[in-house]
Order: structure tokens, then sequence, then C-alpha cells
């Protein structure tokens, strides 16, 4: 059965693979994993607030966790508790205000699907905003790309050869929470970074440069999020915990393949 | 020139000496209740070569720091001419093995306009047969001469190597000079060099600036350059023993303890 709503779901889930092949490449290349955990689980304090003030709940995701990075960074710069440390507060600290406040909101809310996804509840502006989003996302990071890899290899030297550094920092924390928000109906907060890195790690294998191993990754995470919209279509299994299942499953699978990259 | 610094030589300098390029007035700097640097001058022209010395922890990588635009200093002035293509050699990357990438890629991403290929900028670090090699499976020496590639490839006005000899050979040492010298001559390029080791200096050395806190004192290094005793001793022809002759001493402080 491939009628119009599952093309809509498809079109919706590779365009969020494809988002998270380069937006996760460079996660992991900046070992930023936790800190896109961080950003991805403030999404619910986001959710609620949304709720709250009756504004799109894309909106509140985008502010908050937009928010959140840039308190994240700025810690960074100084302060006497270590990157993990602060991050770990930061993280569970949101999300758990986000699910006190949606707990006590008294409203009917499905929180299932802000954790772990819900593709099946799109509708055609979701589909809209997804894709305008994403290709949005794809062209700055097209434009940008240089930059980001310069700032992503050593922050000084880029530095020093005039590359806006602060700018393209802004920039990845501003695309990374727009990716919150746009993938969390697919696969939900808990698991979006599992999206952004399985895939990528999965290609880093058979990658010889920085663009090989995006390509690679949008494809595995393309594949994995066809397989997750199917079995979820015939079943009652989330779409989000499908997804990465079959992304662990592809990881180790290739761990089994010699390497081919670098 | 402030009050500490004595002028060692007034050797006219050996290379063709042009525009100020970059200067700093009166640096200080202090983090944490120490002083790292004090009322400190620098200056440096196009085709000039300036080696800067010091013990460790006598501030070198701040003073650099601070003329890279990587950090403030407390007081003092900086000047830099407008549009200055700085060519930096760090004495390490930090770059994560998740990222692939050959040794063309790296060098290719310098954003300067150039009008050098990166395989002639590899060639003239002596590393042309790196270029499809991953940056990942690099000896120390070798990715040194490919940061020194991506940095010549911009054709920089001021080319800035952080402890350029450090964990490379002598034989190795001598060739990264080489190609320094071979580069500066060709495009009048400033250089400078940092260097802990107070013996060893570029021979091209126009002059040795030392560092420990404040600037010790300064000169050209060619009172023993052609000393052939000393070349000999190293074995050498870029190498030059710099004597340094101290005008005062530091008690343990680091403070300025002189003379009588």
């Amino acid at each position: 059965m491939f009628d119009l709503f599952v093309a809509k779901i498809l079109l919706a889930g590779v365009m969020t693979a494809v988002l998270a092949g380069a937006l996760g490449s460079i996660l992991v290349w900046r070992r930023m994993a936790y800190f896109g955990t961080a950003q991805a689980h403030a999404a619910l304090l986001g959710v609620a607030l949304a709720l709250y003030l009756g504004v799109d709940v894309r909106l509140g995701i985008v502010l908050v966790s937009l928010l959140v990075g840039l308190l994240m960074w700025q810690l960074q710069q100084r302060s006497d508790l270590s990157t993990d440390t602060q991050l770990g507060i930061l993280a569970h600290g949101t999300l758990a205000l986000g699910l006190v406040l949606l707990y006590g909101s008294g409203l009917r809310i499905n929180l299932d699907a802000y954790l772990f996804g819900d593709i099946l509840a799109i509708s055609d502006r979701d589909v809209v905003i997804i894709a305008v989003g994403g290709g949005l996302t794809l062209l700055l990071l097209w434009r940008f790309w240089s930059a980001l890899l310069a700032v992503t290899i050593d922050y000084e030297l880029a530095k020093v050869e005039g590359f806006p550094v602060v700018g393209t920092e802004l920039l990845y924390l501003l695309l990374l929470s727009s990716m919150v928000a746009l993938s969390i109906q697919l696969i939900g907060a808990l698991l979006i970074v599992s999206l952004l890195i399985i895939p990528v790690a999965t290609a880093r294998r058979l990658a010889t440069s920085p663009e090989q191993m995006v390509i690679g990754g949008a494809l595995l995470g393309s594949l994995a999020v066809v397989i997750g919209v199917f079995v979820s279509l015939r079943s009652d299994i989330p779409t989000g915990p499908v997804i990465v299942v079959v992304s662990t499953l592809l990881f180790i699978l290739s761990r089994l393949l010699p390497a081919r990259g670098d | 020139m402030a009050k500490s610094t004595a002028t060692m030589s007034n050797m006219p300098p050996i290379n063709r000496v042009g525009a100020e390029l970059i200067s700093a007035t009166d640096l200080s700097y202090a983090r944490g209740g120490r002083i790292i640097l004090q009322q400190v001058d620098i200056s440096l022209c196009r085709g000039e070569i300036v080696t800067l010395i010091g013990p460790n922890g006598a501030g070198k990588s701040t003073l650099v720091r601070i003329l890279l635009g990587l950090c403030q200093a407390d007081s003092g002035q900086l000047t830099r001419q407008r549009a200055l293509r700085t060519g930096y050699v760090p004495q390490m990357l930090k770059m994560d093995p998740g990222m692939p990438i050959t040794v063309q890629r790296f060098v290719d991403l310098s954003p300067y306009q150039r009008d050098m290929a990166v395989i002639d900028a590899l060639a003239l670090a002596g590393v042309a047969d790196l270029v499809r090699y991953s940056m990942h499976h690099l000896s120390g020496g070798e990715l040194r001469r490919v940061l020194l590639a991506r940095a010549l490839v911009g054709n920089p006005d001021l080319l800035i190597l952080d402890e350029p000899a450090a964990g490379v050979d002598i034989t190795g040492q001598q060739e990264i000079y080489s190609m320094i010298k071979a580069f500066h001559q060709q495009y009048q390029t400033g250089v400078l060099l940092v260097s802990h080791d107070l013996h060893l200096v570029m021979a091209a050395t126009d002059r040795v600036v030392c560092l420990n806190q404040h600037v010790c004192c300064q000169g050209s290094p060619d009172a023993v350059r052609d000393n052939a005793a000393y070349l000999e001793l190293f074995n050498a022809g870029e190498l030059a023993v710099y004597t340094h002759h101290h005008d005062h001493r530091h008690g343990i402080d680091g403070r300025v303890v002189h003379k009588g």
C-alpha cells in the first residue's frame, strides 16, 4: 500500500535523515553528542512552554533548545565544572522541568509522541514545514560548509585565518535546535541524538572525505527511517525506536566488514 | 623600547626589512594574580625573521596568542597592518579522528585567495608525496610540515610558527628551517618563530627576542652565527648557537635582580 499519506511520511522522514547526516557528522567530529542530547531533552520544556502560551510547538522547541545551546556554549568558556557535568545538569534539568510542566498542566496530551515520535499523526502542514525548514537548513549548511569544517577541525587556526568563528558556532547551534524541532515528530526527543550519531558513525568506516561521511550517513539514516516507517505502519511500535534499532543493527554489521576508509 | 630592553648588537639585519606588519607596545597580561607578561614591546616588519626565545613559563605562548588575536592583553596596544594575512603553524592540531580527511583537503581549507596550488605548497614543505593520505596517520614531523603547507598556501604576509622544531629531530629541524628561509626569501614574508631552546636558533634570524615575562634583551644572533666551531658542533648549516648575555638575573620568583 503506497498511497499519498505514506509518501508524505517518507518525504518528511528522509528529509530528517538527510539533515541528520550533515548535522550529525559535525556533532560527531566535535564530540558534542552529549551537547546534542541536552538540546534535544530541552525540547520537552519547549513543548510545555509552547502549549502554555498557545504557540506552535516547533517554535517553542527551537527557542528553548537554542537557549539551552547558547547557555551551554557560554558555560563552556569558563566554569569550575566540567562540560559533561554542566550538560548533565542542563539536559536532565530541562527534561524534568518540561515533564513537571506537562503533567502539572492538566492538558490532555500524548506525551509518548514527544518522547518517542509519532510520525503517523503527521499533517500536511507538518510535511511542508519539514520540507521548507529542511531545505533552508541544507542551503545554509552548503553555504557555510567550509567554515563549519575549518572551525570543527581547529577553532584557533580557523580564527587566525579569519573565518567568522563565533558566527559559525552560533549558526551550528541554531541549525541543531531547528533539527530537533523538525524531527521530534519522527523520532522523539529521547532518541533524536541516535539518528544524528549512529548512521554517520556507520558511514565513517567507508568514508575518505567529510562529505562522503555526510552522504553515507544520510543514506543509512534514510534506510533506517524507511524501514522504521513501514514497521510502524504495520504494528503498534512507534517509529523512533524502530529507526534506532535498525540503525544500530546496521552499525554492528558495518563493524563486521573490513574498513575501507582511513 | 622599554627600559629593561638592551640591544645586543648594532649589526645591520641580513634581510631587507619593509613596512611594519604587527606591533605591540606595553602589553601586560596577568591571570589568577600571577603576572605572565609585563610591559612587553615587540614588532615585526615585512621581510624580517624574528625568533622569540625564553624558558618554559616565560609567557611566549601567551604573547603569541595575543599577537594572533586569540586572547586579549589586559593593557597595552596592538597594531596590525590592515588585511594582514597570517599563516599560523600551531604545535599540534586538536582534530577528532572521526572526521575522514586527506592532506589535500586539509590544506585546501585555507580561506585565503591564492596563486599557489595545494600540491605546490606541500612540495614547498617537503611533503608532496603525502597529498592523498589521511590526516590521521601522519607522524609528528609530517603533521608539522602539512600545517606549514596550510600556512604557506595562502601566501601569508606574516608567518607565525609555535615551536616548529619541537619534537623534530635535528635533521628535520634543519629542513623545516630551510623551507621557511626559502619561502621567506621568495616572498619577503615576515616570520615569527617561537623557541624554548636558548641554544638552537634559526641562523637566518634577524633578531632574537628573549622573553621572560618582559623583554629581557634582543639582538642579532650573528655574533655567533659565523663561528665555525659552533656550527660544526651542531653539524647543521641552518642552526646557529645564540649566545645570550644577560644584563640582569631573575630571582626564583621571576623578578629582575640587577647586578651590583
